[in-house]
């Protein structure tokens, strides 16, 4: 038993593990130097990550409260892989902040959260991971303690979070009240489809939903991004979105496989609608932390349409999505919030000949940007491509009219990513950016990031390795 | 197999370039950028005619029938069970007749632009950037398979952007490069879900069997998909039209073409790589390459027909009313372009029927060099008198003695005057149209003539009209590097008709007799002959015209008169007819109801985009509010409305 436990839960208890040791450093004698701190962080991350690339077994635990198997430890890496690459940018933000333990402390609790999510076998389970992951992303969006708007965004989040959480309880209650179980393998044989339950799965949609800010539940992502200091900012958009959208497809697949019917039509309309607003959305804004954040609203519409095929095929390709869409976001959010902290610039006019004084960050910028917008050879070309032959799986007439919707807005993508790219390059300026001295660390980030861009999508055992774990429907 | 395994290397050089150009080529080696450019390019070339002695000639043929070999293929990744992306090299008739073109015409590009683009600042870029495009191109051409033709024809796109995109530091050239890739991206969007209508329906992405499965009529696949319909039209239909308006954005089919003339902003050699011989017929090649699945399908074929007949005839009116000499070509190659494309709508699958397929091909490849010579001498006109404008050329023949005789040559060839190359492609064209559609052919003829007529007409405007005004120092013609390819490709203008082309490409890979029938010939040819006599004249010279009028003068009042009268009528028609109450119209159409709507649709996005930012207020409390909204309209939705 405890040996199981020891290899099943290896992930989590390596989490807790670090952030206990955080915590003693913290409450140490000594003082840590920031520049030491930070260091040691990023090793212990590193160091997580090649832990979970070993060693995985499949079981569960805690009479079916908590599953693990090679899919999940999986994302959960993916995840790992995503925070370290985060860690790596903060560098030149926390390297003067007063509470860095405090902030890491915070996030690896996030962290900790969504592998409980992930692994979930009950819905209880489910909510307790939720709200772990989403209480201390308040208090992280309040990071940037002097400033007003970080304050504000952290309000509106922990708000929204709430009510959100409220309706979500709500249709877990009712979920338990018509099927007298909670647990993921009894669920799906006692669902018959009734209006009552139809409504229950309707709130428990809505969670989903609001974690993913797909629209109508969206509406706090841009204030939250904007207030959020960057670095929370990518971990939200990428990270947090990452973790849900990996459990929204277990819980359709498996849990609510009888009411497919219903959760198919659910999603075009959740899904159509997101990449039509988050699209329009992003087309205006000329802040280039909102356009990313908007951009990354429309981004999870085409997610939508993966987990639409319901099929091994559509399992697959969401997990190997989300791992592209960490590198290309993740890039892209980098150059922005390094340019961000070290010259305070934000605005696409402000990046107007950005390529004159600062080829490295353009080259990496334009990469990422061709990336998100699905242009080949780069890896969001695949990305999306799999995503949308696994929503083709059903041969459904409705599923080409979504494709349809979902191509239209690939073009008007491609407006938006290509005018940031124009401004970059053919745009001339007259107070361009100066020079930038980039800190190495930020540069690993960058180059791990492009790296995965580009090899992601050239080599196949990527997305075939995947495949192969991805569970059979 | 193994003895076509250097094949690889056909794509891999230009890549091999690109990388090197592209990322040392202007610390470097900037001056030799053009030359290795140029090397890797003729190395391809080489390799693309043995490839093409060795299949033609060698072991293509089995039994009378040229096969499909499959010169390399590579399982890339296995998608799912039984459907896999491969990248492999498909040889077949079609694929190696268009290497040999593609590989030609980007190599004369390359010499030409060593004179051309001299002393350009970013001259390293700009072989990269050529080095890319004909390695997408290239790759594009011997896919084996959906996925790859769509992953090379979208980076075709990104290259010709970068291309068309080269002088970034003018705003017409953006512009001009975004349109071209946004309306052939919007294009795309029907070629990627026309792609996955059909694997879906074969379950796989391979060509082969795609074609095996989509086109016995007793598989279960074609059942499938030939049954299955949405709004009346069977899956079918709809996957190929899908697939074919990929093909019309990309070779500049109405309502879709207007990209191509505002490309034209790119450098002039590379208007005649992408938009006269290489990326523009992509379309076409796309359409040969599937036919077999489009000729189950009589709405598809009509589709292709009508669309290439509207826009070969479209083009060919609006071309006779432009001034600037890249815009006459840029509508030219569209008119052309419309030609293979209903060539290919009135052709059936294998035999006699097949003879517009061939006739496709055929004109595809003679048009690919008469066309980049087309662009190619323009490019030298416009190096010399740095204009793009006919006002400001005339008389240019005796200081470009070469460029004159080669763009005489090619304006001859795409009028269809035998004996040069465009007379004998038509030709079969025509024949194809005749025996099948006397409509189609109708019009064919029709255009055939105008074609003659505005060739002519930017002929005299460039070489005769007016004295040149150049006087005192000019450079001449440019060095030799822009002289060569002219003559080469003029040779090629001449003689390319006369290879037995029917004999080694046609729909099903047996070799057709085709012999030119003199009395169907007579036709055409005289409409041709026509259009230039109409375009000599009124356009040779303005001296010209008033000594000719003279010397009747000197015999009978009456036939001057005559001719005068004549001369009026001729105007009359010309000036008053065509170009006042079809060419303006048309081209005041294309302007405005055709770019009006794009504009308008990008202005509606706008507006709506505007609207909903009202949502967006800051207001926590009216989030939530949404948020509840948004719950309740999906319970209603899915508890009454979607049962």
């Amino acid at each position: 038993m405890l040996n199981d436990f020891l290899v099943l839960m290896k992930q989590e208890l390596v989490v807790t593990l670090i952030i206990f040791i955080l915590l003693f450093i913290k409450v140490g004698s000594k003082e840590w130097k920031n520049e030491k701190l930070l260091n040691t962080v990023n090793v212990l991350l590193l160091l997580n990550f090649a832990a979970g690339c070993i060693g995985n077994a499949e079981g569960s635990l805690f009479n079916e409260m908590f599953i693990g198997n090679a899919i999940t430890a999986l994302e959960k890496n993916i995840l790992n892989l995503g925070t370290f690459i985060i860690s790596l940018q903060s560098y030149a933000w926390l390297k003067n902040h007063k509470h860095v333990a405090e902030f890491y402390m915070l996030l690896l609790s996030t962290l900790l959260g969504m592998f409980l999510m992930i692994s979930s076998g009950n819905l209880l389970m489910f909510y307790l991971g939720l709200e772990l992951s989403s209480i201390p992303l308040a208090a992280l969006a309040n990071f940037d303690l002097e400033q007003r708007r970080s304050s504000e965004a952290a309000f509106k989040y922990i708000i929204s979070s709430a009510f959100s959480s409220g309706l979500l309880l709500f249709g877990i209650s009712l979920v338990f009240g018509t099927t007298g179980t909670l647990v993921f393998s009894e669920l799906s044989a006692a669902l018959n489809g009734s209006p009552l339950q139809l409504f229950a799965f309707i709130l428990l949609i809505a969670g989903f939903a609001f974690k993913i800010s797909a629209v109508p539940f969206h509406l706090w992502t841009a204030d939250v991004y904007e207030g959020a200091p960057a670095s929370v900012t990518s971990y939200l958009s990428v990270i947090s979105k990452g973790a849900v959208l990996f459990v929204f497809v277990s819980v359709l697949y498996k849990v609510f496989r009888p009411l497919a019917e219903t959760w198919y039509h659910l999603l075009f309309v959740v899904s159509a609608a997101t990449m039509i607003v988050g699209n329009l959305f992003a087309i205006r804004q000329n802040n280039l932390k909102r356009f990313l954040a908007f951009s990354s609203i429309a981004q999870v519409g085409f997610v939508l349409i993966g987990i639409s095929g319901s099929s091994q095929t559509g399992s697959a390709a969401v997990v190997y999505f989300i791992l592209i869409y960490v590198f290309s976001n993740l890039a892209a959010f980098g150059v922005v919030s390094l340019i961000s902290a070290l010259t305070n610039k934000e605005t696409i006019d402000d990046y107007k000949a950005l390529y004159k004084t600062n080829p490295l960050l353009s080259w990496a910028l334009t990469i990422a940007l061709f990336s998100l917008a699905g242009v080949p050879p780069t890896a969001g070309f695949f990305g999306k491509f799999f995503l949308l032959i696994a929503g083709t799986g059903k041969g459904l007439v409705l599923s080409y009219v979504w494709i349809t919707i979902a191509a239209l807005n690939l073009i008007v993508s491609f407006y938006y990513y290509l005018k940031i790219v124009k401004a970059i390059f053919m745009d001339s300026n007259t107070t361009p950016i100066q020079r930038l001295q980039i800190p190495a660390v930020s540069k690993l980030a960058l180059f791990i990031c492009l790296a995965g861009i580009v090899l992601t999508g050239l080599f196949s055992f990527v997305y075939e390795y995947i495949y192969s774990l991805s569970p059979v429907f | 197999m193994n003895h076509y395994s250097y094949i690889a290397l056909i794509p891999i050089l230009p890549l091999a370039s690109f990388l090197l150009l592209g990322l040392f080529g202007r610390k470097y080696f900037k001056a030799y950028a053009g030359l290795l450019g140029t090397a890797s390019l003729l190395a391809v070339t080489v390799l693309a005619l043995i490839t093409a002695g060795q299949y033609f000639f060698e072991d293509g043929k089995v039994n009378g029938v040229y096969q499909k070999i499959i010169a390399l293929k590579y399982t890339w990744l296995q998608f799912a069970p039984g459907v896999s992306i491969d990248m492999g090299i498909v040889l077949d008739p079609i694929s190696v007749m268009m290497l040999v073109v593609v590989s030609f015409v980007s190599l004369m590009v390359h010499i030409f632009s060593l004179g051309y683009m001299k002393g350009e600042e970013r001259f390293a870029t700009y072989y990269a950037f050529l080095s890319l495009f004909t390695f997408s191109m290239l790759g594009l051409v011997i896919a084996t398979n959906i996925f790859q033709i769509y992953m090379f024809w979208e980076l075709v796109g990104v290259s010709s952007f970068l291309l068309i995109g080269y002088y970034f530091d003018k705003p017409s050239a953006v512009a001009a490069s975004k349109k071209a890739f946004i309306v052939t991206r919007f294009a795309d969007l029907g070629f990627l879900i026309g792609i996955l209508i059909l694997s879906f329906h074969a379950q796989t992405l391979d060509f082969a069997t795609l074609i095996e499965r989509l086109t016995a009529p007793q598989s279960s696949y074609f059942m499938s998909i030939s049954t299955a319909s949405f709004l009346g039209i069977s899956v079918l239909t709809w996957g190929l039209a899908l697939v074919f308006m990929g093909g019309a954005g990309k070779s500049a089919m109405f309502p879709l073409h207007i990209w191509l003339p505002d490309a034209m902003e790119g450098p002039t050699p590379v208007s005649a790589l992408i938009h006269a011989a290489t990326m523009v017929v992509a379309g076409v090649y796309l359409v040969a390459r599937l036919f077999p699945i489009f000729s189950t399908s009589e709405a598809a074929l009509h589709l292709v027909t009508y669309v290439g007949l509207f826009s070969a005839f479209i083009a060919a009116i609006i071309a006779c009313t432009q001034t600037d000499i890249k815009r006459v070509l840029a509508y030219s190659t569209m008119s052309q372009i419309g030609y293979m494309m209903f060539a290919l709508g009135v052709a059936k699958q294998g035999g006699e029927e097949g003879l517009g397929y061939m006739g496709s091909m055929f004109h595809l490849f003679t048009h690919a060099f008469f066309k980049s010579l087309l662009f190619l001498g323009s490019g030298a006109v416009i190096h010399m008198v740095h204009s793009n404008e006919m006002k400001d050329m005339g008389g240019l023949r005796k200081l470009m003695p070469i460029t004159h005789i080669s763009f005489l040559i090619a304006c001859l060839a795409i009028a269809g005057v035998p004996p040069f190359a465009g007379f004998f492609s038509k030709e079969e064209i025509l024949l194809a149209a005749y025996h099948t559609n006397k409509m189609v052919y109708a019009v064919g003829l029709f255009t055939s003539g105008l074609t003659a007529f505005y060739m002519f007409r930017l002929y005299y405007n460039i070489f005769w009209s007016k004295e040149a005004h150049i006087h005192g120092e000019h450079h001449g013609e440019g060095t030799l590097s822009m002289k060569l390819p002219l003559i080469i490709l003029g040779i090629l203008a001449v003689v390319a008709g006369f290879v037995p082309f029917s004999h080694f490409v046609t729909s099903d890979g047996v070799a057709l007799e085709t012999h030119i029938d003199y009395a169907f010939s007579a036709l055409p040819v005289a409409f041709g002959l026509a259009g230039i006599a109409l375009a000599t004249y009124l356009y040779k010279t303005a001296n010209d015209k008033p000594a000719a009028i003279a010397n009747s003068l000197g015999g009978l009042y009456k036939a001057a008169y005559k001719k005068f009268y004549i001369d009026e009528l001729y105007l009359f028609i010309t000036k008053t007819i065509i170009f006042n109450l079809i060419g303006r119209p048309a081209a005041w159409f294309d302007k405005n109801v055709v770019d009006g709507l794009m504009n308008g649709l990008a202005a509606l996005t706008a507006k709506i985009s505007e609207m909903i930012k009202g949502l967006q207020s800051g207001k926590v409390q009216s989030y939530a509010l949404y948020f509840f909204g948004g719950v309740l309209a999906l319970a209603a939705m899915f508890l009454y409305l979607w049962k």
